[in-house]
């Protein structure tokens, strides 16, 4: 193709004129149907509440405060520290790290071996590992909490078998809700890495089994490191996900194993919700997410620099 | 009589890169215009302003003596076959040549018409139902060549057609392309990097490089009087040889080389005495002749000899520092052998040494 | 000495890989399983029926399921066709815009549903339908779903648009085409299997859809996944289970379908070979 001017041929006078016009569609509806509304959520975070749902317009941080202080019914005691819903922040954030933990310890060698099977194979490992993301989240929740209640399959099987007394009591328990986060995000865990060992190049380990690297150490101080985005992508897209998910919390835990999402849903339902703190817990999950995005960011312009 | 296109004074501006920086000619109506230079000279930047797909930064551009430079390409009667062909992939052959028809609103009846019309002349009847992904690359030029000509288009853009195409084909596509010109009457803009191509087919030829426009003629006065030292050098081959002016007589002029010897030149332009430059010689030009036969002839040592089936090419070393290569015709006239550290004459054919300015 | 190395091969892999399998399929496969047992109690095991897919359909709760499902399937035709308008405008005008100031904003804007958590998504239009008077029911869900689907379709399109010569629109403006003749006669046709992916992804998104629809949706309406949510909140009856595996078959044959679509527009894109056939 006549290049000769050094810039590919990939603006089309047919279309530049317009730009515009085309992106404007797309930029009114993001805009207005999901910018807009966030920062009206942020402003809603520093308003008051109103008793049945919705909000008075006078600013105040009682929202904020309520997170962290108990003042009491009047508000007139000392401020004492609410560990309630601090508790169940960090509740979500371990929550968030154990699914993510648990997603890479399954997720990476299913990614790894199926990145090294021939390349019929691969597609179709590959696709089998993608059919149950496909399946509806909520399918997929109510499936787990079926398998894994107390009159459930899996106690019974465990009984038959012997291997218990009497049955796991797993639903509405902190380790109901890992599982079930594991269980929803573990494809987003295996996908990055899996394009990251298919761009691998092999010849790197056997140099280093050239010089006496054992195969292990090889993973370790090779493997790993060159395919580090990869893992960082797949953690980021377990993490981020977990921290406000709603369903597994929900379905498979209960009053004991509240996260954020469930938080935040129960401001909103019914009489005795509360708007604006609603709206801080949501603004406090997004700021979350948005550090959890910075740090990937940064790390991945570091590993490019 | 009007020009069929006229550029007047137009510069193109990437950013901060200048592709083309004056650039001013005519191209006259039903003439085979080329426009040659090495990649990166701007020749197809220069036919995509005039088709309508880039505009100028400065300057205009003239259709028969309509303004065009601010009009889209789809409102210009110029059609153009582009270096890939671009045939739309999901429209079969009858469908890609019929499509500027359709654009322009002629009726069934008219461009079925016109179709058959142009599959014949291209020899591509029995492809009419094929789609593009079906067809050599031979077969996707004169599909291309017959979709840009069907809608009758006053001038015709060619970005490099047969690169792609392999030698016994371009050479065919050549002829082609040039009987096509001639019997329909559309004016080519014809771009291309390969001279031997421009010599070939064209009427008039652009020579370009870095964004300007070196030398506007006919084959013969671009090979035979070279406006300058990038002409003479990028077309045919040629021994340039630094020298400076000592004497003027009209258009004839001695010149020293840098070895001492000195030379005889004709020159197109005003030069004056000390001025320096380059003399061209073309290597077919020179005369080589183990005796002198009292002309006016240099000096030189045989090296090389190559063997080129129609030519030998044979290098002569003057100096330690100056070499020339003459070429010679097998058979006839080399009855002399020249063997290697012979000492030869030689001669300079009349009005074949030019003095060239940058 | 050993055999030959191979560095590709670690033991446990395997072993792992089956039990991600295991893991991820066990669920799926006990839930259509079960959906089989003839007995009122889910978990003993009575013999096989297919009563409870009689009940899914014409049982108590049918009705309700019904009109959720079709509100489901309107809600997702409608959302995916606007969603992929707007992001086929947006992909043309991204991808064949060249460089433009705002150009990495204009992603970033596009990217946000995707980036937002769902959660916080609808809180935030929550609050802003209440807002400005918005009143809920299908029309609200209708709207959030566009908003999300657009990034969902968009990027199929950007993808595919980008693998896509310009010099077609080139060619097409050449001989005399309109902006319009050129979209709609020459590069649409070589865009639709972008296109088809970028609405079947999106069709699929919203139909999936839970948490943003249930904030919304407002009282008197009920899409399929927030019926059986509703439903399951009362303890998972054996319908649940039938009309669960209808879902999954559904999503499995369904995301095959689009694949295979898929994969056979690849085929068809063409290369940038001039050569095509040697002859």
């Amino acid at each position: 193709m006549a290049a000769g001017i050094g810039h590919g041929r990939t603006v089309s006078s047919a279309f530049s004129p317009i730009r515009n016009w085309l992106l404007m569609p797309s930029w009114l509806a993001i805009g207005f149907f999901l910018a807009v509304p966030v920062l009206l959520m942020l402003v809603y975070s520093f308003l008051t509440k109103e008793f049945r749902g919705g909000v008075i317009w006078e600013p105040t941080l009682a929202a904020y405060d309520q997170f962290i202080f108990d003042r009491g019914l009047f508000g007139d005691d000392p401020p004492k520290i609410e560990w309630t819903y601090i508790s169940i922040f960090v509740r979500s954030i371990l929550q968030a790290v154990g699914a993510t933990f648990f997603c890479l310890l399954i997720g990476f060698p299913t990614a790894f071996y199926i990145a090294t099977r021939s390349e019929k194979s691969k597609a179709i490992w590959l696709f089998m590992v993608t059919i149950p993301y496909w399946v509806n989240l909520l399918i997929r929740t109510i499936s787990m909490k079926f398998l894994i209640r107390e009159n459930g399959p899996l106690n019974e099987g465990l009984l038959s078998v012997g291997v218990i007394d009497a049955p796991l009591e797993l639903i509405n328990t902190n380790i109901a809700v890992q599982l079930g986060l594991f269980y929803s995000y573990l494809p987003f865990m295996v996908l990055p890495i899996y394009a990251a060992v298919e761009r691998y190049n092999f010849a790197l380990s056997e140099a280093a089994s050239d010089l006496y690297a054992p195969k292990w150490t090889i993973l370790w101080r090779v493997v790993i490191p060159v395919i580090k985005p990869g893992i960082i992508a797949g953690c980021i897209l377990v993490f981020v996900p977990s921290l406000g998910a709603f369903l597994a919390p929900d379905l498979l835990g209960g009053a004991k194993t509240f996260m954020i999402g469930s938080l935040i849903e129960e401001q909103f339902k019914g009489n005795a919700g509360n708007w604006p703190f609603g709206a801080a817990a949501s603004m406090i999950l997004l700021s979350l997410v948005l550090i959890s995005l910075l740090f990937y960011a940064r790390a991945q312009s570091r590993e490019n620099s | 009589m009007e020009a069929a296109v006229s550029i007047n004074s137009v510069r193109k501006d990437f950013g901060d890169f200048t592709a083309i920086s004056n650039v001013s000619f005519e191209i006259v109506d039903n003439e085979f215009f080329t426009l040659l230079g090495p990649s990166g000279c701007g020749k197809t930047t220069l036919l995509r302003m005039i088709a309508g797909f880039e505009n100028t930064t400065a300057g205009t551009i003239h259709l028969y003596g309509d303004e065009i430079e601010n009009l889209p390409p789809n409102k210009r009667p110029v059609n153009t076959v582009f270096q890939n062909y671009a045939l739309f992939p999901h429209m079969t052959v009858a469908e890609n040549i019929g499509f500027g028809l359709k654009m322009l609103g002629w009726s069934a009846s008219e461009t079925n018409a016109r179709v058959d019309q142009m599959v014949e002349m291209v020899q591509l009847e029995q492809f009419v139902h094929r789609k593009p992904g079906q067809l050599s690359g031979g077969q996707q030029q004169r599909v291309a060549l017959a979709r840009a000509m069907a809608p009758k288009p006053k001038v015709l853009l060619l970005d490099e057609p047969l690169s792609a195409l392999d030698l016994k084909l371009r050479q065919e596509m050549r002829k082609e392309l040039k009987r096509l010109q001639r019997e329909t009457g559309i004016t080519f803009i014809f771009v291309t990097h390969d001279q031997e191509e421009a010599l070939s087919m064209s009427d008039r030829i652009a020579v370009m490089s870095a964004g300007n426009v070196q030398q506007v003629g006919n084959p013969t006065e671009i090979y035979e009087r070279p406006a300058n030292r990038f002409v003479a050098d990028f077309i045919g081959e040629t021994n340039l040889l630094d020298a400076t002016v000592e004497a003027v007589s009209g258009n004839k002029l001695t010149c020293r080389l840098s070895d001492g010897e000195t030379l005889k030149a004709t020159s197109k332009s005003e030069v004056s005495v000390g001025q320096a430059g380059t003399i061209s010689l073309r290597p077919e030009r020179l005369l080589l002749s183990l005796q002198s036969n009292g002309k006016d002839a240099l000096q030189g040592t045989v090296g090389a000899t190559t063997y080129l089936g129609t030519d030998s090419q044979i290098e002569v070393a003057l100096s330690d520092e100056l070499s020339l290569i003459a070429r010679m015709q097998n058979g006839i006239a080399t009855s002399e052998q020249f063997g290697e550290g012979q000492s030869v004459f030689v001669q300079i054919a009349d009005g074949a040494a030019q003095f060239l300015v940058e | 000495m050993d055999g030959i190395l191979n560095i590709r091969k670690y033991t446990g892999f395997f072993s792992i890989t089956c039990l991600c399998l295991f893991i991820l399929y066990a669920p799926l496969i006990v839930v259509m399983v079960y959906s089989f047992n003839d007995s009122l109690s889910i978990t003993n095991w009575q013999g096989v029926s297919l009563r409870w897919y009689a009940d899914v359909f014409y049982g108590a709760e049918s009705e309700k399921f019904k009109l959720a499902a079709w509100n489901s399937l309107t809600i997702a035709v409608a959302a995916a066709t606007v969603a992929t308008v707007i992001a086929t405008a947006a992909a043309i005008g991204m991808v064949r815009g060249g460089s433009f100031r705002g150009k990495s904003v204009s992603f970033g804007l596009i990217s946000l549903p995707i980036m937002v958590p769902e959660i916080v998504t609808a809180v935030a239009t929550l609050i802003f339908f209440s807002a400005i008077g918005f009143k809920l029911g299908i029309l609200s869900i209708l709207v959030a779903h566009i908003v999300f689907c657009i990034p969902f379709a968009y990027l199929p399109i950007s993808a595919r648009l980008q693998g896509i010569d310009a010099s077609y629109e080139e060619a097409a403006q050449d001989l005399y085409a309109s902006r319009w003749n050129t979209f709609r006669h020459v590069l649409m046709p070589i865009l639709w299997p972008g296109i088809m992916s970028g609405f079947l992804l999106a069709f699929i998104i919203s139909l999936d859809d839970f948490i943003i629809t249930n904030f919304v949706k407002g009282a008197g309406v009920e899409t399929l996944p927030t019926a059986i949510f509703g439903a399951v909140k009362q303890g998972i009856k054996p319908n649940i289970m039938a009309l669960s595996t209808l879902l999954l078959l559904f999503s499995v044959v369904f995301v095959t379908l689009a694949y295979v679509l898929g994969k056979r527009g690849e085929d068809t894109l063409p290369s940038d070979d001039k050569e095509g056939v040697t002859s």
